[in-house]
C-alpha cells in the first residue's frame, strides 16, 4: 500500500491550484454577489486542459487518470464550489457517462468536442418534481419514425443555460416491467428545436456559477441519440452519478481545506481579551475537527479515486465519500464562521460564502438522505452490485494515451 | 585600500553612491587605509569632483567616449584594471541595477565572492563580515571572504548614512587613460524615464493595493463596457489620489502585487518579494492587507502607516499608525491636511 | 535556435522562515521552480515557438531539484539536465556561475541563454551576468522586453528595467538574458507535458562530468544566520469623527514623531 501521490498528480494538483488561485480567488466575491458566472471561466478551464482532464487522449482529452480529476475538484473548490460544479455536469455526468455507455460514433461526434472544452455538458435528470426519485421521471420520448420526440421540463440542471449538449433521461416505456425499464438517455444537442433554457436566481450558494432549467417542446433527436440500448436509462443514469458524485466528494473535501485554511489564518491573526484566538481551547477544538474531517475525507475520495482506476465498482464507495465530505463540509463552513465570528458572517471573508455553497452538495446528486439508504442497502445485503453491460474502463495506458 | 565605485545616471550620482562611499570610508579608517572612488562615463568630472567633497582620497576619473553609456562588459573592464592596478583590499557598490551587475562580473574576473546589497558591516581583523537580508529580509546571513581578495560588496540603499557634503576636499582627481574594447552591445536609448525618485532611493513611499478599486460610488464613463476595464478605471482613480499625496510628500508610488497583477500600476512600482524591497523612512499603505511577499519588501521602513478598511489586515501589525477607513475618503483628507501644515511652515 | 534556461529550486514565496539550530528552516514550505525563473521558462518557450529549436533547463542543485526541472519540463522544456554534486554543497556564485558555465559549454551550443533576475532565497542577483562574464558573451540583465530577435544576423535589441527608466541595448548572439516579471505571463504546465515531465528520466551531471575538479572552492561562508529583530510598533490607531480630523491628527503624530 502506498499513500504518495506521483509526480503526476502533484504536478496536476500544483497546476490546478495556480491556476483557481491566481485567475478565480480574486474576482470570486464580485461575481457570487452578481449571482452571474464570470465569462472567462469555462474557456479558460477548456483553454487549460481541465475540463477534459481524465479522458482518454484519442477522445480529445488530457489523458489524466481519475485521482488526477479528483485531485483537481479539490483545489478548484477550495476556491469556489461553482468550479468544481462544472467539473459535475460537465467531465461526471456527461463526458465520463458517454465514455462508458456511448457508441464511437456519439464519442466521435459529442464526446471529443466535450473532452477539448469546445463544447460544454451537463447532465439532465431531475426535474419539478423529480429528485432523487430517477425511476419517476417524466419527460417523454416517443419514437416517430426514425426520430424521438421529446417533452418536458428538466429543473436544478447546472449549466443549463451554458452547456450545448445534455446527456438527458427520459421515459421511453409507460408500461414498463420493472419502473427502472421505463427509462432512456439522450444526448441532446441544446441548440435544437424546441430546446429552451433559462437560469434561476435567488440561489442559497453556488451563486457565481449557472443553474437553470430545460424545456423541451417537441424536440426532435435521430435515434442515433440514443445513449446506450432503449431501457437502460436508469442504470446509465445511475453510473453518471458514480462519476459526478465523485467530483462532489473531491471538490467538498476542498471545500473542507479552504475552511481549516481560512480559520487557521483569522485564529492566528485575531486577537480577544488580549490573546489570539488560536490559543483558546474551543477555538483549538473547531480547527482540530475541520482538520480531522478533511483527512478523512480526502482519504475516502482518494480510495474512490484509485477504484476508479483499476475499474472496480465503487458506487458504494463514492456514496460514502460524497455523503461524508458535504455533511462535514458544511459542518466546517459553520464552525469556520464560528471562528471568524461577526467578519464571518459577512462578505468581507469566505468563509460565510463557503457555508452557503457547501449547502447544496447535501442535496444533489442524490440527497444525503438517500446515500444513507443506499449505504445501508448494501450493508443490510438488500442491494447488490450487478455486472452492468457496459462498465467504465480501467485507467490504462494503452486505452487512455495513444491516438 | 578601499574602493567604491559611483554609480550615476543622466549626470547625477545615485544617491546610494554616496552611502557606499561612506561605508567605505569608514572601512579604510579602522583599517588605517586609504579610501578611493571611481567614476567612470562620459562627461562626468562633475561626479568626480563631487566624490572629493563627499571624502574620496583620490578618485580614478576615466572621462571616455566607449564610457558614455553603462555597458557591462567595457565598465567590468575597466573597473578590473583599475582594481588591480591598485591591489584594493575591498570594493564597494552601491546595490542598483547596474552597480550590482558590475560587481557580479569584477568578482568573475578576479576569481572573488561577491556580496551584494548588505545592510551592514563590520570588520574582524581585515575582513569584512557584511550581513545581507536572504528569502526577501525574512532572514538575514553574515557573509565573509576570508581567504580571498579584493572583497567585493554592493550597499543596500538607504541602509546606511551619507556623509556629509564638504567634509573630504583633501583628495585628488587621477585622470585614467584606460586601454578598452569596444563591446558587442550599443545602447540605442533611453525611454519612460522616471526622472522622479526611484523607489530604492525614496524616503517616502506611498503604495496602494487592491484596494484602490473598491469605490463603487465612482461611475466608469460609459464607454468603457468591459468589466476588467472598468475596475482598472477605479483603481487609476484610487492611484491618482495616491500620486497627489505622494507629491505633497515628495514620495515615489509604490504598489503591491495584487495591484501590478490586476494591472492597475506598472511591475517598476511594485514593492515586494517579486518586486522592489525598500526601506524608506516613512511607508504608507493605503489600501494593503500586507501578504506576507508584501512586509518582507517594506519592513525594515522606518515608519509605516497603514490605512485599510479592514481593522485586521496583517499590515497592522507592522504598522506605527493605522487608519481603519475607506482610503477613497482618508488619502484626499491626509493631502489636504499636508498641505496646509506645509504652507503653515 | 538551440536555448538553455537556467532554473533553480527555492521555496515558495508565502513561506515562513525561521533559524533552526543556525541554519534557515522554512518547515513544511513547499519547494518550487523559482518564481523569478518562470518567466525565464516562459521566455524561452516563447522564443523556441517564434524560432523554432529547443530549450534545455540546466539547474544546479539536490536531489530535490528535479522537481523543479520537471516543473520546467512539464511547462514545455525540450530537455533537463541536473548538476548535482557534493562538492557543490556550500557553493557561492563563484562556484555556481562556473559550473553553470561549464554545463552550458557541455550542451549543444546555445544562442541564447535565460535566467530570472535572482532566485527569491538567497537573492544574489548576479548569476546572469556572471555566467555572461565567464562565457564572455554580452550580459542583457534586467530584461522586460525584447522587441527585436534576429536568429540569421543573430542580433537581440532588448529593454533593460533600470532604476531610472528603460534602457533599450541592442547586442549580438550568443547572450545571456535575465528577465524581469514584467516581461511575460508564464504558462501553467500542460496536462500533457505535466505526463511527460513526471516520466522523464533526468541526465545528472557531476563536477567532473562539466570538467570541473580542483579549484572549486567557494570564496565566501556563512557564519551566521540570524533572524530579523521584530518589529517594536505597536500599532496607534488614529481615530476621529471623520477624514479630515483622523488626517489632521495623524499629520500632527508624524509630526511630533519627527517622521515628516
Amino acid at each position: 500500500m502506498d499513500f504518495s501521490l506521483t509526480a503526476e498528480h502533484e504536478m496536476t494538483q500544483k497546476m490546478v491550484r495556480d491556476f483557481a488561485q491566481k485567475e478565480v480567488a480574486p474576482i470570486i466575491r464580485e461575481w457570487d454577489r452578481k449571482q452571474e458566472m464570470a465569462p472567462e471561466i469555462l474557456p479558460r478551464m477548456a483553454e487549460l486542459g481541465i475540463l477534459g482532464i481524465c479522458l482518454p487522449v484519442r477522445y480529445g482529452g488530457q489523458g489524466m487518470d481519475f485521482i488526477s480529476l479528483g485531485l483537481a475538484c479539490e483545489e478548484l473548490e477550495a476556491v469556489d464550489s461553482t468550479l468544481r460544479v462544472t467539473m459535475s455536469v460537465h467531465v461526471g455526468l456527461s463526458s465520463l457517462t458517454l465514455l462508458q455507455w456511448g457508441t464511437e460514433a456519439q464519442k466521435e461526434e459529442f464526446l471529443i468536442p466535450l473532452a477539448k472544452g469546445e463544447k460544454i455538458g451537463c447532465g439532465a435528470f431531475s426535474e419539478p418534481g423529480v429528485g432523487s426519485d430517477v425511476a419517476n421521471i417524466q419527460t417523454t420520448a416517443k419514437l416517430d419514425g426514425s426520430d424521438y420526440v421529446l417533452n418536458g421540463e428538466k429543473m436544478w440542471i447546472s449549466l443549463a443555460s451554458k452547456a450545448d449538449y445534455a446527456l438527458l433521461t427520459a421515459r421511453t416505456d409507460f408500461e414498463p416491467e420493472r419502473p427502472t425499464d421505463a427509462l432512456s438517455c439522450f444526448i441532446v444537442d441544446l441548440k435544437s428545436k424546441g430546446v429552451s433554457t433559462g437560469d434561476i436566481k435567488g440561489k442559497l450558494g453556488v451563486r457565481a456559477g449557472s443553474t437553470g432549467w430545460i424545456s423541451l417542446q417537441d424536440v426532435r433527436v435521430p435515434k442515433e441519440s440514443l445513449v446506450g440500448e432503449a431501457g437502460e436509462g436508469f442504470k446509465i443514469t445511475m453510473s453518471g452519478f458514480d462519476s459526478g458524485r465523485y467530483t462532489v466528494a473531491a471538490g467538498a473535501t476542498g471545500l473542507i481545506r479552504a475552511c481549516v485554511e481560512a480559520s487557521v489564518a483569522y485564529a492566528n491573526e485575531r486577537k480577544t481579551f488580549g490573546r489570539s484566538i488560536a490559543d483558546y481551547q474551543l477555538v483549538q477544538a473547531k480547527i482540530a475537527r475541520m482538520a480531522q474531517d478533511y483527512e478523512i475525507a480526502r482519504l475516502l475520495y482518494l480510495k474512490v479515486g484509485w477504484l476508479k482506476n483499476q475499474a472496480v465498482r465503487n458506487t458504494l464507495e463514492t456514496s460514502m465519500a460524497k455523503q461524508f465530505a458535504t455533511d462535514a463540509s458544511f459542518a466546517a463552513a459553520s464552525d469556520a464562521i464560528a471562528v471568524h465570528g461577526g467578519y464571518g458572517y459577512s462578505d468581507e471573508y469566505p468563509v460565510e460564502r463557503y457555508l452557503r455553497n457547501s449547502r447544496g452538495a447535501m442535496i444533489y446528486e442524490g440527497t444525503n438522505e438517500i446515500h444513507s439508504l443506499i449505504q445501508a442497502g448494501y450493508a443490510l445485503g438488500t442491494r447488490k452490485d450487478r455486472p452492468l453491460r457496459r462498465e467504465m474502463p480501467a485507467y490504462e495506458e494503452d486505452l487512455w494515451h495513444s491516438n | 585600500m578601499v574602493i567604491v565605485y559611483i554609480d550615476h545616471f543622466d549626470g547625477r550620482a545615485v544617491p546610494a553612491s554616496w552611502e557606499a562611499l561612506n561605508v567605505g570610508r569608514g572601512l579604510a579608517e579602522e583599517l588605517g587605509s586609504e579610501i578611493k572612488a571611481v567614476v567612470l562615463g562620459s562627461d562626468v568630472e562633475g561626479i568626480a569632483q563631487e566624490a572629493k567633497d563627499y571624502g574620496a582620497g583620490e578618485v580614478f576619473l576615466a572621462d571616455l567616449k566607449v564610457l558614455e553609456h553603462f555597458r557591462p562588459e567595457v565598465y567590468t573592464e575597466a573597473v578590473t584594471q583599475i582594481v588591480q592596478e591598485q591591489g584594493a583590499e575591498i570594493v564597494l557598490f552601491p546595490t542598483t541595477g547596474r552597480a550590482r551587475e558590475l560587481a557580479g562580473m569584477l568578482a568573475i574576473d578576479l576569481d572573488t565572492g561577491v556580496t551584494p546589497d548588505v545592510v551592514a558591516v563590520e570588520l574582524e581583523g581585515s575582513v569584512v563580515v557584511a550581513t545581507r537580508p536572504i528569502y526577501a529580509g525574512k532572514l538575514l546571513t553574515k557573509e565573509v571572504n576570508q581567504a580571498r581578495r579584493p572583497q567585493i560588496l554592493t550597499t543596500r540603499s538607504r541602509s546606511f548614512q551619507p556623509p556629509e557634503k564638504g567634509t573630504g576636499g583633501e583628495g585628488v582627481i587621477t585622470r585614467l587613460e584606460l586601454e578598452l574594447s569596444e563591446p558587442a552591445t550599443e545602447v540605442q536609448g533611453y525611454k519612460e524615464s522616471n526622472r522622479g525618485t526611484s523607489l530604492s532611493d525614496a524616503a517616502i513611499i506611498v503604495s496602494g493595493g487592491r484596494g484602490t478599486s473598491n469605490n463603487p460610488s465612482l461611475k466608469p464613463p460609459p464607454e468603457i463596457t468591459d468589466e476588467k476595464e472598468q475596475e482598472i478605471w477605479r483603481a487609476h482613480q484610487g492611484f491618482e489620489l495616491i500620486g497627489e499625496l505622494a507629491k505633497v510628500l515628495g514620495a515615489a508610488v509604490g504598489a503591491s502585487r495584487a495591484a501590478v497583477d490586476a494591472g492597475f500600476i506598472p511591475y517598476a512600482n511594485q514593492v515586494g518579494q517579486t518586486g522592489k524591497v525598500v526601506s524608506p523612512d516613512l511607508y504608507i499603505a493605503c489600501g494593503i492587507s500586507g501578504a506576507i511577499q508584501h512586509l518582507a519588501g517594506m519592513r525594515t521602513s522606518k515608519t509605516i502607516v497603514a490605512i485599510n478598511k479592514d481593522p485586521d489586515a496583517p499590515i497592522y501589525k507592522l504598522a506605527r499608525f493605522g487608519v481603519v477607513g475607506d482610503l477613497f475618503e482618508i488619502v484626499p483628507a491626509l493631502t489636504e491636511a499636508l498641505r496646509e501644515k506645509l504652507d503653515k511652515a | 535556435m538551440n536555448i538553455v534556461v537556467c532554473v533553480k529550486q527555492t521555496t515558495d514565496t508565502a513561506a515562513t522562515l525561521s533559524v533552526v539550530d543556525g541554519e534557515a528552516s522554512y518547515g513544511d514550505a513547499a519547494l518550487v521552480l523559482n518564481p523569478w525563473d518562470e518567466y525565464a521558462v516562459e521566455q524561452a518557450l516563447l522564443t523556441k515557438e517564434a524560432e523554432g529549436g529547443k530549450v534545455t533547463a540546466l539547474c544546479l542543485g539536490p536531489d530535490s531539484a528535479e522537481d523543479a526541472l520537471k516543473q520546467a519540463l512539464a511547462m514545455g522544456c525540450d530537455e533537463a539536465v541536473l548538476i548535482l554534486d557534493a562538492v557543490f554543497e556550500s557553493a557561492d556564485t563563484l562556484v555556481v556561475s562556473r559550473a553553470l558555465a561549464a554545463g552550458i559549454e557541455k550542451l549543444d551550443p546555445p544562442e541564447l541563454v535565460f535566467f530570472g533576475k535572482s532566485a527569491v532565497d538567497s537573492d544574489t542577483g548576479v548569476m546572469g551576468p556572471q555566467v555572461a562574464r565567464r562565457l564572455g558573451w554580452p550580459s542583457l540583465n534586467l530584461v522586460a522586453a525584447i522587441p527585436e530577435l534576429d536568429a540569421s544576423a543573430k542580433t537581440i535589441t532588448v529593454e533593460r528595467l533600470l532604476e531610472e527608466g528603460r534602457q533599450i541595448v541592442s547586442g549580438r548572439l550568443p547572450a545571456v538574458v535575465s528577465v524581469v516579471k514584467e516581461i511575460n505571463e508564464p504558462r501553467y504546465p500542460s496536462f500533457m507535458g505535466i505526463r511527460k515531465a513526471s516520466k522523464a528520466e533526468i541526465p545528472r551531471w557531476s563536477a567532473a562530468d562539466v570538467g570541473l575538479s580542483g579549484q572549486i572552492q567557494p570564496a565566501l561562508s556563512w557564519p551566521e544566520i540570524l533572524a530579523p529583530e521584530k518589529s517594536e510598533a505597536v500599532c496607534e490607531l488614529i481615530e476621529g469623527g471623520d477624514a479630515s480630523e483622523i488626517a489632521r491628527k495623524l499629520v500632527d503624530r508624524l509630526v511630533e514623531e519627527k517622521v515628516i
